[in-house]
């Protein structure tokens, strides 16, 4: 018995291992053979907490790449291959390495922020150039000239918030309620606040809270008392949601607004989502839109994947035809080197190049790499959203 | 009673004085292994036969060389489970931040600045250790390994509320519990659950592969010395240790101690490794990481310590050809070597297959390393075995 015992295990090491060298020998082959597309290198979690996130990543540029390359066989191609960093920095570089030695040309992700900086730095040395779908902190962009976002950085949808407030709700009375231990919530509050009184108004009052706080009588009194009529809530869905119920309790009915960390509010547990109806937020992509070019998008994705795609898909979708836009503008062959490709897309993303796609109509970026685009803004009705 | 527990530390003495042969054996391997290694990698990388993706690994493999050796010193020689390794790393990681950050205006010259920061590193990880350490170490066996874990996502989490800034002027700003008001973005060091961002790095191979062998030297040192010594008797047998004089929680305070601040240091030189640096990064799956290096390696033996940790850094990276399996595999790969490696049925099997394989093993002691190595290895485990029996 143990002797058979013994041969299992020895047979399973030895297939293991030929397994490795097989597959080690037939991965340098194929990335040779495939030599006249673009290599789109991705970069996600796609095991451990934030799998979600980056799986939708992966199944987004996937889908773009393989209408890409259908819908123009004879034009340029894409190849792409997504790695996974387990949301962790020091995985995610190792993954940038990786791809660099297979030959990546050009880079979609980190999915996730922290991984995001980290690559940021190792790109910008190496000279790849980095196009994030949603590592949406400052720091990803800051002081690399090759690093762009395609989502809104987190401070810039306060202003992006401020100016739509401006535009829609001229005479509202604006209060806020912000998590002040928070960098995402901070961030938003402080840019928002700046650009409301660039529009020569005030707000009313704002309230703060820190982590694990779920009552929030007194900030809603206090917001109440000073005649607060839109309430703009910086802040992730599960603090949110305590908010909306006990705003419905002492019966304080205003208009509340919030960004994308209120993306999730209607599928968590224990809350009734009845109390969200009518809760505006800035999220770039809804699957349950109208709009031809996301409704063709999420059949799609539904088709592909079985299930309906979430903002990180289209934000990933998006980078690909962004990239694949670009850099047919830029006149370079598919054999051109990491770092001509780096340059020249650098060149196209911060002139006037502009991208179109299902997050935003009209895509551009600024010298720091943060995307310019309309902020898509959805209301909940009947427990769906719904594009304003 | 009394007169076998004498007896039983004076054979362990009388052995002390043998291992003086053993010690000189390990160390040369240890070291040897470090100084090949090196070169073979230094080699590799500037022939442009290593790619990237294993050039990028090279400091984070010696960091957890560093932290498998440091904390074998607790596992192994000193005898106790400590699971909060991660968080004396994380202690000299965002000390290493804070430090080279302040120094970056004033000390141009890089390495200064790093050496200066491991010293810190050590201090305050140190600290932290000896703070530690003083309530738990009259815990034994499973009940220190579980406040061990405690205490280490104590030190995670506090990184999760401490500030850190620069105001114009260059002078450290620090901020518990809240963001520090009207701070610029560039001028951030440390920001609570976000970390540290924009770090230069100044961390190096040659920088990476000194302090392993720093930690190296410290370690075998401390085994072959009067204290080592002492430390490993209450290993063996605490009551004999005791009735012979040894204080035992001093022996146990100073290994607890020295291993938190080498694994400070080695927390230091991964953290000058990459431009941002989280919290949650020096979690308790870092510490059962750590653990695992050493448990694979074999408790008490250094450089088995240390290839497992290389080989462990390295596994998960060349599996990434299997995609979607990669994490599986990599679990059946660690299932199947823990194994190997201490069923002894298998292994007497492994090593007859070696013996009949290997021409050098034949002669008395071995023309070739390997076959030395080999032998070295089997006979050192054997050892402890008994030992423990």
């Amino acid at each position: 018995m143990k002797k058979t015992w013994t041969k299992v295990v020895v047979v399973a090491l030895s297939c293991m291992m030929a397994f490795v060298m097989a597959s080690c020998g037939g991965g340098g082959g194929s990335s040779d053979a495939e030599g006249g597309a673009l290599h789109i290198g991705v970069i996600g979690p796609f095991t451990g907490g934030a799998a979600l996130y980056g799986t939708a990543v992966k199944n987004g540029a996937e889908l773009a790449v393989n209408e890409i390359n259908a819908n123009n066989p004879d034009g340029l191609q894409l190849v792409m291959d997504a790695q996974d960093d387990e949301h962790d920095a020091e995985k995610s570089v190792n993954a940038y390495n990786k791809l660099v030695d297979d030959g990546m040309q050009v880079l979609i992700g980190p999915t996730t922020s922290t991984p995001a900086t980290a690559v940021a730095a190792e790109a910008d040395a190496n000279r790849t150039f980095l196009l994030t779908p949603s590592g949406s902190s400052p720091d990803v962009t800051a002081g690399h000239d090759n690093v762009f976002q395609l989502c809104f950085s987190d401070p810039n949808q306060g202003i992006a918030s401020a100016e739509y407030m401006a535009a829609n709700f001229a005479d509202a009375k604006v209060g806020v309620i912000y998590k002040n231990d928070d960098n995402y919530s901070t961030g938003i509050y402080n840019k928002f606040n700046a650009e409301w009184e660039a529009q020569g108004k005030k707000v009313v009052a704002a309230e703060t809270f820190t982590d694990g706080v779920t009552d929030f009588s007194a900030q809603l009194n206090s917001l109440k008392n000073a005649g607060a009529d839109l309430v703009f809530l910086p802040i992730y869905y599960d603090a949110a949601s305590n908010i909306l119920t006990q705003a419905d309790k002492m019966g304080y009915a205003p208009k509340f607004f919030g960004c994308d960390g209120m993306d999730g509010i209607l599928s968590m547990e224990g809350f009734d989502t009845s109390l969200a109806e009518g809760l505006m937020l800035l999220t770039p992509f809804t699957p349950y839109s109208e709009d031809a070019k996301s409704k063709a998008f999420t059949e799609a994705y539904q088709e592909a994947y079985g299930e309906l795609p979430i903002q990180f898909a289209a934000d990933s979708y998006d980078c690909v035809y962004a990239i694949y836009d670009a850099f047919q503008k830029t006149g370079l062959d598919a054999s051109a080197s990491m770092a001509d490709i780096c340059e020249a897309l650098i060149a196209q993303f911060t002139g006037d190049f502009v991208a179109s796609g299902i997050t935003a109509d009209e895509m551009k970026w600024n010298a720091n790499g943060e995307v310019e685009k309309t902020p898509k803004v959805c209301e909940i009705q009947d427990g769906k959203y719904v594009e304003k | 009673m009394a007169e076998r527990l004498l007896k039983s530390v004076s054979v362990r003495a009388l052995k002390g004085a043998k291992r003086g042969g053993q010690y000189r054996r390990e160390a040369m391997i240890a070291y040897g292994i470090l100084i090949v290694g090196y070169l073979l990698l230094q080699l590799g990388a500037a022939t442009g036969l290593i790619g990237m993706n294993l050039q990028g690994q090279f400091v984070p493999i010696c960091v957890y060389m560093s932290l498998a050796i440091s904390l074998n010193l607790v596992v192994g020689i000193s005898g106790e489970l400590s699971l909060g390794h991660a968080g004396f790393m994380a202690a000299g990681a965002f000390t290493g931040v804070v430090v080279t950050r302040v120094l970056e205006g004033s000390l141009g010259f890089a390495p200064a600045r790093l050496i200066i920061a491991l010293i810190a590193a050590a201090f305050v990880a140190a600290i932290a250790g000896f703070i530690i350490g003083i309530p738990i170490l009259g815990l034994r066996g499973d009940y220190l390994a579980i406040v061990t874990l405690a205490f280490g996502e104590i030190i995670r989490n506090f990184m999760n509320v401490i500030y850190f800034g620069l105001d114009k002027n260059g002078h450290l700003l620090f901020s518990f519990n809240h963001a520090i008001d009207g701070l610029e973005d560039a001028n951030r060091v440390i920001t609570g659950p976000i970390g540290a961002t924009g770090i230069t790095k100044i961390a190096t191979f040659t920088g990476a592969t000194l302090l392993t062998a720093f930690t190296l030297f410290v370690v075998l040192n401390i085994k072959n010395s009067k204290q080592g010594r002492a430390i490993m008797a209450i290993r063996d047998n605490r009551i004999a240790g005791e009735s012979i004089g040894l204080d035992v929680k001093k022996y146990k305070l100073m290994a607890f101690v020295v291993s938190a601040a080498l694994a400070g240091m080695a927390g230091c030189m991964f953290g000058q490794n990459y431009s941002t640096l989280a919290p949650v990064k020096f979690n308790f799956n870092t510490s059962v990481l750590i653990l695992v290096f050493v448990v694979l390696g074999g408790i008490g033996n250094i450089w088995g310590s240390m290839i497992a940790a290389a080989l462990l850094t390295i596994l998960p990276e060349a599996l990434r050809q299997f995609s979607d399996y990669r994490m599986l595999t990599y679990a059946i790969v660690l299932i199947l070597v823990m194994i190997c490696t201490y069923n002894p049925a298998i292994k007497a099997r492994i090593t007859g297959i070696m013996a009949k394989i290997n021409p050098f093993k034949k002669p008395k002691d071995g023309g070739g390393k390997t076959g030395g190595r080999k032998t070295g290895g089997s006979k050192s485990k054997k050892k402890s075995g008994k030992e423990e029996a």
